[in-house]
């Protein structure tokens, strides 16, 4: 790890050194431990501690998990997949699971960041991948490649219908037709097409998102390349739709 | 002669082709979220503290939304002193 005082951190300047340096004093720099750090390297040494103050810091850990879990799913209080008593459940369950992963990952702290930020990233992680499962649940994944002709038949009659437009999706469509392999057609179909979310994707496909992603990826670059080759080469569009 | 797509089909395009250039996997998206939210929260450059990370989040949008979620938490935390 690049001691802070080398890095563009938000203790840049501070020429502290890093946590695992102030924990096996490793570093060669004077290590002046900045706040964040301190109480990041007092989590770590709870943790990994036994008996009573391992037991009391788990307490402590998990109150915080939950307080991310129930600021997450409140984000998402709209969704019609929560109701009044999942609410509380499901905050629960995600920072009961949080609480496993991060004790499970422990070793993989680097001390880049302060430890409640590491921690509330597992934590909102699993609230909005719960949050997901739940509103697809019982419902059907749009895989069909038929899904998407239906696009381009509503961009026909928007206001910006003309022969260009016409040959524009066609060419869309022709390339996602014959350039893709079926499974990457089935996922850039799910997830760029109908809004499928990718965990709830991963779990039916008994997958993972890293793997599906990196499908919509290939299939992304092959369609991209194939739409140079038909001389529609992009000017890089400027907005951030993501799928 | 490339040819200009309309507004909608830039939206469609975008969603259907991903973001240019390279960029992080899912996997190493989680692993620097915590440094890289903290960078852009102290007005640092994150994205070159973590290369590709901006197409990532552009191209993957439940790595997105983990993105805001911890972003908003943190502001939250900030401006109640918490």
């Amino acid at each position: 790890m690049i001691p802070q005082c080398l890095s563009t951190g938000p203790t840049a300047g501070s020429c502290s050194g890093s946590v695992e340096d102030a924990l096996t004093g490793s570093s060669k720099i004077t290590v002046v431990p900045t706040r964040g750090e301190q109480e990041s390297r007092v989590w770590i040494e709870r943790l990994r501690a036994t008996g009573p103050e391992r037991d009391a810091a788990l307490v402590e850990l998990h109150a915080l998990l939950l307080r991310a879990a129930r600021f997450e799913i409140g984000r998402r209080s709209g969704s019609r997949a929560l109701r009044g008593g999942d609410y509380d459940d499901l905050a629960q369950q995600s920072a009961d699971d949080a609480l496993v992963a991060i004790l499970r990952k422990l070793d993989d702290f680097r001390g880049e960041s302060r430890f409640t930020t590491w921690a509330y990233k597992f934590a909102l992680y699993e609230s909005a991948v719960k949050v997901r499962k739940r509103a697809w649940q019982g419902r059907e994944i749009p895989l069909a490649p038929e899904a998407w002709p239906l696009i381009a038949d509503d961009h026909q009659h928007t206001a910006q219908q003309s022969v260009e437009t016409t040959d524009q999706l066609s060419a869309l469509r022709e390339a996602i037709e014959e350039d893709l392999s079926p499974h990457q057609r089935e996922v850039l179909v799910a997830l760029a097409l109908n809004d499928v979310p990718i965990d709830v994707l991963a779990e039916r496909l008994n997958t993972t998102r890293g793997a599906l992603y990196k499908t919509l990826h290939d299939g992304r670059q092959k369609l991209r390349g194939a739409l140079t080759a038909r001389g529609l080469g992009l000017e890089e569009h400027k907005e951030q739709t993501p799928a | 002669m490339t040819k200009p797509f309309s507004h909608d089909q830039d939206r469609l395009l975008a969603r259907l082709i991903g973001p240019p250039g390279p960029e992080i996997s899912c996997e190493e998206c989680f692993e620097q979220l915590d440094l890289y939210v903290e960078l852009e929260l102290a007005g640092s450059d994150a994205e070159a503290a973590v290369p590709g990370m901006r197409a990532h989040l552009e191209g993957c949008g439940a790595c997105a939304e983990d993105r805001e979620s911890l972003h908003a938490m943190l502001s939250r935390e900030a401006s109640s002193g918490t």
